[in-house]
């Protein structure tokens, strides 16, 4: 029965940030056909809210800066559970990424020799992070974007068709990859607009689809983080990877509520930027773990001397990593030492002339006195955490970002698991998208140029394009579904529900009980969401959209719960209140979520497997021994608070 | 201030029709329009179409018109009316509505098309760029535009005449045009390419009679008439009047930079 809308594409790309943009880049430019999907307007993903920079080690502020140095604090920042290979590819391509954005247009801020400026971040030893004031993010995707018509306009030239190597396909949503045996045949989506099915068949699928933050209520996230990648990548049968990793930025907005989560960037720590409680003392001094004692200011006098002479003072605690921060904010503010709304106070308005702050950061100058009406060169911002980026996501090849188990699978950006192991530095996101985007495509382009000719193309199997189209419909008839079971469920009150339930229950600090609890929850939502309907028609329904994403969401964050019972320590991202410490024992495994059920999953309805018993199977994998010239590039005792004996015994031998 | 209830008009329909429908809402301490709408289709109009994406004035996903004006709906505090006040929302005006607070704006993605991208210097490698910081302000304002279309929305060459828009690009691409021809390493003109010829006989340049309607509505504050428009007609009348210029286009040799 399938009448819908077919096309043929070389690679598809699922999402249009940072990522998807570069990896179409890099597709089209090595001659495959590609075709990128994105849920909004082109050029409006989330990555234009990046505000602090792309961290690259030029060298260009410090010339103490190099690779080797950037894989250390990557490393570092992630406590040890980076796939290794990742950090070192990421931490030796950047610069040549962020070079090659300047060719492309981008006007990167300047050093007074006219180099692209670099500024201090939370984690990174040196200014390493190239930056555009702050909305840096703003001017990477416009970069891409631009590239993307520029390469458009050259086969306009060629071919009289601006789009016959390289389309947009805005505001739509794919649901399923389809497949043929385990390979990737292609994808299965709807228009936004007018609700119409398509099916883009492709030999490759590079999923960039950024987050998960839209699962928890007090985000940092734009509504299109709704794990949608990383479902589509375990409904087709991809295990992911680490997900109990999830990052809580510092820093949001705390008032008004309307903008409750919204972020405050990190660069208004790393250009002086002090956090202070109700007391008015700079908390941040009391919460400097062990492990990075030796590298952090012991007192205000010599965090203030840092900012002027880095090379003999140490860096104020402030600039700790994320973590590191978001939980010692959250500690202060249980102990009842918080701001007015629920926060603490971040100050830069009694350390930079007001002239100095608004040119430095433009955005949140405007951001606060528009929406907060708070002038911060002149007041303190109230700042708490907010949910801003999953570590964890779809396991992939470190080199070629492809996808464990599904051939012609790609990953790269955040949805790719593994480059930021427990934790992210600042910065360190808009490299790893520049980075593994172009990666991405480079390897989802070659994997593509050998399937297709005629006769080695995978099919597109009907069977699976009408599973689709029902389960894509099924909201519509809810009220059929289970007749008797009263009225459908309303996807907004759903999604209410399960943000309240991952914001309490597997928050910034976990418990055993609670996360068992949130099993519970999850899975009784999981019962009402089958019932979720829509009111009126396909075209352009918000109610229906959400309905469809709410498989996702809730799929994604089972996999965060099951992963964070299981694992008992507390590492970056990853906060058990009942395990409180890191467990070097910990430290060479990896737990990888499934489909539990990956038959029913391919069969297209969600429904086949028990909601109540759960959809996702953890496993449990032990990572590969990190390369001992890698390990070289540390000294002894920083390693020895890190590696598990095993590990250690291995180094010496 | 505590809550209260706001009296809404939304504009709802499609192509075929429609008409502003009366909504009474709740509305709380510091929110938005957006909030609002927001509240609307988790209590009352579930199926209520609005694009938005980042809520903080990033993305310029929210665009529409409150009491007939261009506005974010994400960066309009309801603190800024009265409690008694109506207050009515409808789709941008400039550009075919699809449903509800959704339009069709792929004008502005065809015109973004048409305007010649960067061209980067022959002789200077990935990182070998060299550029000074006050160089690079000048289009650096203009790159702070996160494509809202207000500004296209309001500007009368194309809002009150349809036909106008094959010929006319827009206060947002000739701003573009303005900011590829002060890029300080944009080679275009090696190409032959005059970019703020092209303003004046591709883009529409003529049109535009500084009303500064677009810089008024620009939620970024950028001086789109004062810094990029005006700019780009002097330049443009000087390179068509300059008999220098006039005569090295003769000859085949045209400097990179007349300014």
């Amino acid at each position: 029965m399938s009448v819908v809308d077919r096309q043929e594409w070389d690679v598809v790309v699922v999402g249009a940030g940072g990522a998807g943009l570069r990896a179409a880049i890099e597709a089209r430019e090595r001659g495959a056909r590609t075709a990128v999907i994105c849920k909004s307007l082109f050029g409006k993903a989330h990555t234009v809210m990046a505000e602090g920079g792309i961290a690259a080690s030029m060298g260009n502020v410090n010339s103490g800066d190099n690779w080797q140095v950037h894989f250390r604090d990557t490393m570092r920042g992630g406590k040890f559970l980076n796939q290794w290979r990742m950090a070192e590819l990421h931490a030796q391509e950047a610069p040549q990424r962020v070079w090659e954005l300047e060719t492309w247009g981008a006007l990167f801020d300047r050093t007074k020799d006219g180099r692209i400026s670099q500024r201090n971040f939370g984690g990174h030893e040196y200014p390493r992070l190239a930056h555009v004031g702050d909305r840096t993010g703003l001017e990477l995707i416009r970069t891409l974007q631009q590239k993307i018509l520029s390469l458009q306009q050259e086969d306009f030239r060629e071919t009289g068709d601006h789009e016959s190597r390289l389309k947009v396909f805005q505001e739509c949503t794919v649901t399923r990859v389809l497949q043929e045996d385990r390979k990737v045949s292609g994808v299965f989506g709807y228009e936004r607009e007018s609700g119409r099915f398509f099916v883009l068949q492709a030999p490759s699928v590079v999923i960039a689809t950024g987050g998960i933050g839209k699962s928890f209520k007090v985000t940092s996230n734009s509504w299109e983080y709704t794990g949608d990648g990383h479902a589509l990548a375990l409904l087709a049968g991809a295990p992911l990877l680490n997900m109990e990793f999830v990052q809580f930025h510092p820093t949001g907005m705390v008032w008004p509520p309307s903008v409750k989560g919204i972020l405050v960037t990190e660069s208004v720590r790393g250009d002086g930027g002090v956090l202070r409680n109700s007391e008015g003392r700079r908390f941040m001094f009391d919460y400097v773990p062990d492990v990075f004692k030796e590298k952090y200011a012991e007192s205000e006098a010599e965090g203030d001397r840092w900012y002027d002479d880095p090379d003999h003072n140490r860096r104020p605690p402030e600039l700790l990593p994320r973590d590191e921060v978001a939980r010692a904010i959250n500690a202060e503010v249980k102990e009842g030492r918080g701001s007015p709304h629920g926060g603490v106070f971040l100050d830069v308005s009694t350390r930079m002339p007001a002239e100095v702050i608004r040119r430095r950061l433009p955005s949140m100058y405007h951001q606060f006195k528009e929406l907060a009406d708070v002038d911060i060169t002149a007041e303190a911002m109230e700042v708490g955490p907010t949910c801003h980026y999953v570590m964890g996501g779809i396991a992939v090849d470190s080199d070629t970002a492809a996808a464990r188990g599904v051939p012609g699978l790609f990953a790269a950006g955040e949805v790719a698991g593994g480059m930021h192991g427990s934790n992210r530095l600042g910065g360190n996101s808009l490299s790893d998208l520049l980075v593994f985007g172009r990666r991405a495509g480079r390897y989802a382009a070659e994997y593509a140029a050998g399937r297709t000719e005629e006769g080695t193309r995978a099919r597109v199997d009907d069977a699976q394009v009408d599973a689709a189209a029902a389960e894509a419909l099924r909201p519509f008839s809810a009220e059929a579904q289970e007749p008797g079971a009263g009225p459908p469920e309303n996807p907004y009150t759903l999604h209410q529900e399960l943000q309240q339930t991952m914001n309490d229950l597997v928050g910034i600090i976990r418990r055993e009980a609670e996360m068992k609890q949130a099993l519970e929850k999850l899975a009784e939502l999981r019962v009402r969401a089958r019932r979720a309907g829509v009111e009126g028609h396909r075209q352009f329904n918000p109610g229906w959209h959400l309905a469809l994403d709410l498989r996702n969401m809730l799929l994604v964050s089972e996999c965060v719960a099951r992963a964070a019972l299981e694992r008992t320590e507390s590492r970056g991202g990853h906060t058990r209140e009942d395990h409180p410490s890191m467990d070097r024992r910990w430290r060479p495994a990896n737990l990888l979520c499934s489909l539990a059920d990956p038959a029913g999953g391919a069969a297209g309805d969600p429904a086949a497997t028990d909601p109540e018993r759960g959809r996702i199977a953890l496993e449990r994998q032990t990572t590969e021994p990190i390369r001992p010239d890698l390990l070289a590039l540390f000294d002894k005792e920083e390693l020895v608070k890190y590696l598990a004996d095993e590990e250690l015994e291995g180094r010496s031998e | 201030m505590s809550g209260y209830e706001a009296r809404f008009k939304v504009w709802r329909g499609d192509v075929e029709g429609g008409g502003l429908e009366d909504f009474t809402v709740e509305v709380n301490d510091g929110e938005v329009v957006l909030d609002i709408i927001h509240r609307l289709q988790a209590t009352q109009a579930p199926d209520l179409a609005v694009r938005w994406n980042c809520k903080a004035g990033k993305c310029g996903s929210c665009s529409a018109e409150i009491n007939g004006r261009p506005r974010l709906l994400c960066m309009t505090r309801m603190s800024v009316f009265s409690r008694e006040e109506t207050i009515t929302v409808t789709p941008l005006r400039a550009f075919p509505v699809i449903r509800d607070l959704v339009t069709d704006v792929g004008f502005n993605y065809t015109k973004a098309r048409e305007v010649p991208a960067f061209v980067p210097p022959a002789d200077l490698g990935p990182g070998e760029y060299r550029m000074m910081q006050e160089d690079v302000d000048r289009s650096q304002e203009f790159r702070k535009c996160i494509e809202c279309f207000l500004c296209q929305d309001t500007c009368h060459v194309v809002r009150d005449h349809e036909e106008n828009k094959p010929a006319f690009a827009g206060p947002r691409f000739l701003m573009r045009v303005a900011e590829l021809d002060m890029h300080p390493l944009d080679a275009a003109g090696d190409t032959g390419l005059d970019r703020s010829r092209t303003a004046q006989d591709e883009h529409g340049l003529g049109y535009c009679n500084i009303t500064k309607c677009c810089t008024e509505v620009c939620p970024e504050g950028i001086r789109i008439t004062d810094n990029a428009l005006i700019p780009l007609k002097e330049r443009a009348v000087d390179r068509k009047y300059d008999p220098l210029v006039w005569l090295g286009s003769k000859i085949g040799r045209r400097s990179r930079d007349t300014t």
